[in-house]
């Protein structure tokens, strides 16, 4: 594993998950993880596997829905698609993190030393 | 707060359908490994190469399973589950160390049950069916310069019912016997006098035909109808369906049945069931003394009140004294000095309730100590438990178990011991509810009804107590596995030497040193209530109580009038005299130590100046010819009364040495004169001071007058005999029959037993105590006994290295019973100055014996050592018989 890669914050798989399906609407567990992956240009750390407590995390929370369904490959699988309510927990959660990734990039170009004064 | 609920529900659902959920899981992840080859396949991977990648991307299988169930379910739950099977399993694999835990615990909890039903019993619920026991209250009348509390006057509780405004309701009920004679059989039974509205203001109705209506406690006898119960209903009339119209006779009085009460239903006088009802218009057909209705001098009735909902006791009592002031202004003839005071129904002065629930309090002190005894027990046996599965819990420590976990699966198996145990415990304490019944005296036949139930409180009280002993024991298994040292765990040193080891047998030791203590505590409480119990029975109360027996005919339940009476009575005692291996016979009003109370009355001596706080009312008795003979009180000097003493003869008196004292000091009263109740007596006789209502009573003044000058129908019979009461009821019955088949004998009782029966609740303390002292007694001495064989059983090496450098079995032996008897020694000195401290808490039980008394304190001093010494001999028997050889190859 490459020393680039992002490891995971609490909460932003979700957050994640949550953006995925609303862009490509409906998708099963692999096509969620690889599409995460494939947007982050594989610079996010994701062990697969953990997408799917994800997944029932978000079902429970009624933001996601969830229906059997037949995969290209014939299997059946597990097709997942986003909530009205999902959607507006989603543009709540980004607005919020667009507001964190602002204030965290101020923080950081604060020049080293300049609190002294 | 919704989606949280919503997440609640999904959880609850998720945790029951587990498989399902976890089959779903596994295809799903299936599927995407599936996906994950045929991509990398795509990408030109070799197909082995293609499954390495996918199932590296996908990372543990396992962990994302685990993952998957705690983001979906309740995993406390899950665990809590766990930890269930597992204790399950672990008491399966040891059934004798469950047992015996169990069994500990069952004792403790179900010996608290019940206690702890009794007196909810008594607290909450005294009357069976009736609503809202919470808010009634007792009343009493207050006598300004006297301490025990008095009757009401019915006029007084119109007055309350009227101007009272905090009061839902007042009712009257009136506890009196009368004699039923149905068919051949007649039979004394228990009923009361009520005010009309009693059964409405209960809120009991009736099963069959009506209660009473307001205009039937109105009128001198002018109602002469009654509520049966329905034990009588079913017990005398066979639960006859056309009963209601039919009629029994009662007093003389042709009463008809109006209704019957529901079963279930025993009134309101704790320790009675009453068996009839009569309104209180008919009060002088049962009621000795004539008509009291309109009489506010009269105070007879016994009442209660109900308050209104969210009025406070305090407020409640406030009213009720105001209202008693304007009484006493505006009847001062009758009221002055007079007030009124209510008691909360469990401190009811004029039933059993004041009486047992001390007895009680002091009870559920000692069952908790019993509880505590088998608590150390049961955290001993875990303690050894833990010990033995020290390499257990070290593995899971040293595989990762966070100490948390560990801590929850120790309680839960606590807790499983204890729920069982407490469901056993609450089937003892259900078999027990009718024990107190049992230890109490049955009177004149009638049932007692005390009200001990398994209820929620008791259920709930169980519960709780359940908890807080898993709490207690499992607590200290649990301090000690979570400072598990890995490192010296895992070396295996061995534990437990017979004199060394200190740091892990300290905590075992002082448990033991606990329950001692707490044993002799106890010891030492059951030997002060017995040695009270034998002193209060052995103290002589000045008359003689063997050879004498008593009973009574009840001539006004008959519908005697004052002349039949005085013959009837004349010639009973001639034909009572005139029974072979009767001595004397003597009636009087009332007798010494029974149920019946004395006449008094304020006394006026010529030139004795009362001071100002003295009790006003002196005691007396109406008592016939030979009564002093025949009870075998001592005549100092002067005579007794005979039958020259009539109504045409000067009024005569005998006083008791006491009285004398007080108002002839330094003289013989013989022929001094004294007034009562506007009558002048000349003083005949000087009695002994004996005993009158209690034997705990002080001396005190005390007078008799004869029968006939101061006559009442009612009367006890006093018969000197040395025949048993069985036959002698016998030969009075055949008497009886002969001159009125109509009248029924009470009881036949000798006055030794009359007595015993007075000091039945001490009696019932001393029997109760006893058994929870055999109890606590048995518990340490399981403990001490397992400690010492785990002792033992620990030090084989020890002990086959002490045989082998030659130490021979006696001193073996000694070396084991030794330090058996050093715990037990460490504990009776703990338990003795603890007991110095608490005992004089049994206060008013303790009679003629210091709370320090010193046999009490050798007798369990000498007991507890005896046991212990028993339960030392096995373990010291076996530590004796340790083969060096096997010892030494042990491990």
């Amino acid at each position: 594993m490459s020393e680039s890669k992002l490891d995971l914050l609490q909460g932003t798989l979700d957050l994640m998950v949550l953006q995925t399906l609303a862009a490509m609407g409906t998708l099963h567990g692999y096509g969620i993880a690889r599409r995460i992956e494939q947007v982050s240009g594989d610079a996010v750390l994701l062990n697969q596997g953990t997408i799917y407590a994800s997944l029932v995390r978000l079902q429970q929370r009624g933001w996601i829905s969830a229906e059997w369904g037949t995969s290209t490959n014939n299997r059946k699988a597990k097709f997942y698609s986003i909530t009205k309510r999902g959607r507006k927990q989603l543009s709540e959660d980004a607005a919020y993190w667009q507001r964190l990734s602002e204030v965290m990039g101020r923080v950081l170009a604060l020049p080293e030393g300049s609190g002294d004064k | 707060m919704r989606s949280r609920l919503r997440q609640l529900l999904y959880r609850l659902r998720s945790f029951f359908r587990r498989a399902q959920l976890d089959s779903d899981l596994n295809a799903e992840m299936s599927n995407h490994l599936e996906l994950a080859v045929e991509e990398n396949v795509r990408r030109g991977l070799s197909p082995e190469e293609a499954r390495r990648q996918a199932l590296v991307r996908f990372g543990g299988q396992q962990q994302a399973m685990e993952n998957h169930r705690e983001a979906r379910s309740l995993p406390l739950l899950e665990t809590l589950l766990q930890d269930l099977r597992f204790a399950l399993r672990m008491l399966r694999r040891s059934p004798g160390f469950a047992l015996l835990a169990i069994f500990c615990l069952m004792l403790g909890i179900g010996a608290n049950a019940a206690v702890f039903s009794w007196m909810e019993g008594l607290l909450f619920r005294p009357y069976p069916l009736v609503a809202h026991q919470e808010r009634l209250v007792a009343l009493t009348g207050t006598a300004r310069g006297e301490s025990d509390p008095t009757a009401l006057s019915w006029p007084d509780f119109q007055d309350l019912q009227r101007n009272c405004k905090l009061f839902d309701t007042f009712f009257v009920s009136k506890i009196m016997g009368t004699t039923l004679s149905l068919g051949d059989r007649a039979q004394v039974v228990t009923g009361s006098i009520v005010s009309a509205n009693y059964f409405e203001a209960l809120g009991i109705h009736s099963i069959l035909g009506r209660t009473f209506e307001p205009s039937e406690d109105v009128g001198r006898s002018a109602h002469p109808v009654t509520v049966i119960s329905y034990q009588l209903w079913k017990e005398r009339f066979g639960g006859d369906p056309q009963i209601i119209g039919k009629t029994q006779r009662m007093n003389g009085v042709i009463h008809t049945i109006i209704g019957v009460a529901p079963q279930g239903f025993y009134g309101t006088f704790v320790g009675w069931a009453m068996k009839f009802w009569v309104p209180a218009s008919m009060e002088d057909t049962f009621e000795a003394g004539g008509y009291k209705l309109e009489d506010r001098g009269e105070r007879w009735i016994e009442s209660y009140g109900r308050l209104k909902p969210g009025v406070s006791f305090e407020q409640a009592q406030q009213e009720a004294s105001a209202v008693a002031k304007r009484l006493e202004n505006d009847y001062p003839a009758t009221n002055r000095g007079r007030s009124i005071k209510l008691w909360p129904l469990w401190q009811t002065p004029f039933n059993n309730a004041g009486t047992l629930l001390p007895t009680l309090g002091i009870m559920l002190a000692v069952v908790v100590f019993v509880l505590l005894i088998a608590c150390a027990n049961v955290g001993n046996l875990l303690l050894v438990r833990s010990f033995a599965r020290r390499h257990e819990i070290t593995v899971r420590v040293a595989l990762g178990a966070a100490r948390g976990r560990l801590l929850q699966q120790l309680f839960i198996e606590g807790l499983v011991l204890s729920t069982l145990a407490a469901t056993g415990g609450l089937l003892i304490a259900r078999w027990c509810s009718h024990l107190l019944v049992l230890l109490l005296p049955v009177r004149n036949g009638n049932a007692m009804h005390l009200p001990g139930e398994m209820d929620w409180r008791v259920m709930a009280l169980s519960a709780a107590v359940c908890l807080v002993s898993t709490l207690l024991f499992a607590l200290l298994p649990a301090i000690q596995t979570s400072k598990v040292d890995l490192a010296a765990t895992l070396r295996s040193e061995m534990g437990g030497v017979v004199r060394g080891g200190r740091g892990k047998s300290l905590v075992r030791s002082g448990l033991v040193v606990v329950q001692v203590s707490l044993c002799f505590i106890l010891l030492v409480g059951a030997g002060l209530l017995l040695q009270s119990l034998q002193r209060v029975r052995s103290d002589s109360p000045s008359f003689t109580t063997q050879g004498v027996l008593v009973t009574a005919v009840n001539l006004s339940a008959s519908g005697y009038d004052v002349t039949r009476a005085k013959n009837f009575q004349d010639e009973l005692i001639d034909r009572v005299q005139s029974l072979p291996g009767v001595e004397s016979a003597a009636l009087a009003r009332v007798t010494p130590l029974g149920y019946g109370t004395f006449s008094s009355a304020p006394v006026v001596v010529d030139g004795y100046q009362p001071p100002p706080d003295e009790r006003p009312s002196v005691e007396y008795n109406q008592v016939g010819p030979d009564y002093f003979a025949t009870l075998g009180i001592p005549l100092v000097s002067g005579r007794e009364f005979t039958r020259a003493d009539n109504e045409t003869a000067d009024p005569v008196a005998i006083v008791n040495e006491t009285m004398a004292a007080r108002y002839w000091p330094g003289k013989n009263p013989i022929g001094e004169r004294l007034q009562a109740k506007d009558k002048w007596m000349r003083v005949v006789g000087l009695a002994k001071t004996s005993k009158y209502e209690s034997m705990r009573e002080l001396p005190r003044p005390f007078f008799y007058v004869p029968r006939r000058q101061d006559f009442s129908v009612g009367a006890a019979l006093n018969i000197r005999t040395k025949l048993r009461p069985e036959i002698m009821a016998a030969a009075l019955s055949h008497e009886l029959k002969a001159m009125d088949a109509n009248l029924a004998l009470y009881e036949v009782i000798s006055l030794q037993e009359q007595l015993d029966r007075s000091t039945s609740s001490q009696k019932v303390a001393v029997t109760l105590t006893g058994i929870l002292a055999g109890l606590a007694l048995m518990l340490a001495a399981i403990g001490l006994y397992g400690v010492m064989s785990y002792t033992v059983s620990q030090s084989t090496r020890e002990l086959g290295l002490r045989m082998a450098l030659g130490a021979r079995t006696p001193e073996l032996f000694r070396l084991v019973i030794s330090r058996g008897l050093a715990l037990t020694l460490g504990g009776i000195f703990v338990g003795a100055a603890a007991a110095l401290g608490t005992t004089r808490l049994l206060g008013y039980l303790l009679y003629k014996v210091s709370p320090r008394d010193p046999l009490a304190f050798g007798c369990a001093f000498l007991v507890l050592t005896i046991v212990s010494l028993i339960a030392c001999f096995l373990p010291a028997w076996r530590a004796a018989r340790v083969d060096p050889i096997v010892a030494l190859r042990y491990e």
